[in-house]
């Protein structure tokens, strides 16, 4: 058994919100409860909708927000409430491609500064040593040496994307989290930026997180997939299994909303669809937090949360009815 | 495929604002620094009143003074104390402004409540009636006038600052920079500061034309440069009783004044520009 790179135990990152002057401090459960595991080399899919707490699990694993209880371990470190991580050695480990690559790079540092500077800061001194990373990570993402001296605005959406692969590459990290990698991208970027992402993958010996809300392009890059609700974990598994054999009814929902001309099983039962919004993370509905948007919802689902179990050999589901086969 | 090699060219916009603003403003501190060799005369001595309030001539260009003063000469030496209190207090404000707004935009909690609190206050009262106090306790003079004026309007430096920072410390490359490892202030200064700096210089160049009056004003109301120094405020002051006799002392000193701001607003605006990466294109 391979020792995983990444362990989340029972993580919660709650947030205060509200005062307690102007209608009392209320807690919002972000990440309530999430035990999830990366492997090295692989690929995990962490797939829910807007709000579901995706960016907050990834600024928790990367350090940036404190585990209100749980652990995470990471690397060679354990991270918890009262022991915040060492952010250097986080740095060398666990690094981050975001969503809008417009915003994600500074307009006033050239591509050489942008990637020379993290070298220097981690320790590289040698002058030589630091342009050759540099110009070596810039072919490695698909930029000619020649672009090292641009700006930001000089580039397009998927060159400047690359940009963003190659700064969060830079320190040789064993773990990257994509936040939504291609979804600001054009549709015809999209294929070559998955594609590099998984050459680099291969090349570099790098586990993923891939964070979207669009199980479309998760599928064709994930090992194993985690659906996220409000929260919480609702099924996880490998990749084939969900899509093939998913067990809880948001799963369904959500590959049933990809588009697909050849009509999977799955995708085309016609009561796999959600009703509604997602709650608020505020006031969530006691029980499974999905049961207002299920169609199986018996009383059950209303008084008691459905823990997460196992179905079949990795795949586990969040669901009181996770073994009646639609 | 030509084998010529391709060198970038930068094209610069804006440039006529810099330029023009930049040979206002160098004229100014030319004049400053080469005061003793270009004066015509000594602007405080050589005073003879049988020469009283002769009009622009040959002799004296811009006129003489009710002392028989030459004008001209009272004007190049007054842009000694009138750019150095403008640049010098400006200097201070934007560094205590900048400092204070970064540090509180970026940390927020009780320090940018703290911040926000003061700036709120010196925006109260009118930073005038600040300098005013400061004098009234530190006597006139001229670093007594620096330090009025260089403690007194840093406020709008500071909102400027904090309020960039706010909307810069969502954006995706401070958050790279926090995941690779950067501590705060590396965060601040090669970050933020960067991205913040166009606005910050404009409103320093427009500060530092507001220096320039309010010394004007400070010398006016007896507070500033005394007699019988000249500083282009006290010039005005003591030419308003003359101002429908003897027009030409109060117009030299006030187009000095006038071209020196103007200039330093269209330096600011130029500058604004070619520090921005975006305005430059390149092609290759």
């Amino acid at each position: 058994m391979v020792k995983p790179l990444l362990v989340l135990d029972d993580l919660a990152v709650h947030f205060k919100v509200g005062s307690m002057l102007a209608g009392g401090v209320k807690t919002l459960k972000a990440v309530d409860g999430v035990t999830l595991d990366v492997k090295p080399g692989e690929c995990l899919g962490l797939v829910g909708e807007s709000g579901c707490g995706k960016s907050t699990l990834a600024l928790a694993i990367m350090g940036l927000l404190l585990p209100t209880h749980g652990r995470i371990h990471v690397g060679g470190q354990r991270i918890s409430g009262d022991t915040p991580p060492d952010r250097m050695e986080m740095a060398r480990t666990v690094q981050m491609v975001f969503q809008d690559p417009y915003a994600s790079l500074n307009p006033r540092q050239t591509v050489r500064r942008t990637l020379a500077d993290p070298l220097r800061l981690h320790g590289v001194k040698d002058k030589a040593e630091v342009e050759s990373r540099v110009i070596d990570m810039m072919a490695k993402v698909g930029l000619r040496p020649e672009h090292a001296d641009r700006y930001p605005h000089e580039f397009s959406g998927g060159q400047r994307q690359r940009i963003g692969i190659a700064r969060a590459l830079i320190l040789k990290p064993r773990l990257v989290i994509c936040d939504e990698p291609v979804s600001a991208l054009d549709v015809s970027i999209r294929a070559q930026i998955i594609n590099l992402l998984l050459e680099l993958k291969d090349e570099m010996d790098l586990a993923y997180i891939m964070i979207s809300h669009d199980l479309g392009v998760v599928e064709h890059v994930s090992d194993r997939v985690a659906v996220m609700y409000l929260g919480r974990i609702v099924e996880q598994g490998g990749w084939q299994e969900i899509f093939e054999n998913p067990r809880h009814p948001y799963t369904r929902a959500l590959i049933a909303a990809i588009p697909d001309p050849f009509h999977r099983a799955a995708a085309s039962v016609a009561r796999a669809k959600a009703k509604g919004e997602i709650p608020s993370a505020l006031n969530p509905p006691p029980g499974c937090h999905f049961n207002p948007r299920c169609p199986l919802k018996a009383d059950l689902c209303t008084v008691e949360a459905p823990v997460l179990e196992g179905v079949a050999p990795g795949h586990l589901a969040a669901c009181h009815f996770r073994d009646r086969i639609i | 495929m030509s084998m010529a090699i391709k060198l970038p060219r930068l094209r610069l916009k804006g440039g006529t604002s810099l330029w023009v603003g930049g040979g206002l403003v160098a004229t100014a501190i030319t004049a400053a620094i080469l005061a003793p060799v270009i004066a015509l005369t000594d602007p405080v001595m050589d005073a003879n009143l049988m020469n009283a309030e002769i009009a622009p001539c040959w002799e004296y260009p811009f006129g003489t003074d009710a002392q028989g003063r030459d004008i001209y000469s009272r004007i190049v030496y007054g842009a000694r104390i009138s750019l150095s209190v403008g640049i010098i207090s400006q200097v201070c404000n934007s560094l205590i402004g900048v400092t204070l707004g970064l540090t509180a935009g970026y940390w927020g909690g009780w320090w940018d409540d703290l911040v926000s609190g003061l700036t709120n206050l010196m925006l109260a009262i009118p930073s005038l009636v600040f300098a005013l106090a400061i004098m009234a306790i530190l006597g006139p003079g001229l670093v007594s006038l620096v330090i009025a004026l260089g403690l007194t309007s840093w406020s709008y430096s500071c909102r400027i600052a904090r309020a960039q920072v706010l909307s810069l410390k969502s954006q995706g490359y401070i958050q790279a920079a926090r995941i690779l490892g950067y501590g705060d202030l590396r965060i601040m200064f090669t970050q933020v500061l960067p991205n913040i700096l166009g606005p910050l210089i404009v409103i320093a160049t427009l500060g530092m034309g507001g220096a320039i009056l309010a010394e004007a004003a400070l010398s006016f109301l007896g507070l500033g440069i005394r007699p019988p120094f000249p500083s282009w405020g006290s010039m005005l002051s003591e030419a308003r009783d003359q101002i429908t006799t003897a027009p030409w002392l109060s117009v030299f000193p006030g187009l000095a004044i006038f071209f020196t701001v103007l200039g330093l607003n269209l330096l600011g605006d130029g500058l604004r520009d070619i520090l921005d990466p975006q305005s430059t294109t390149r092609r290759n």
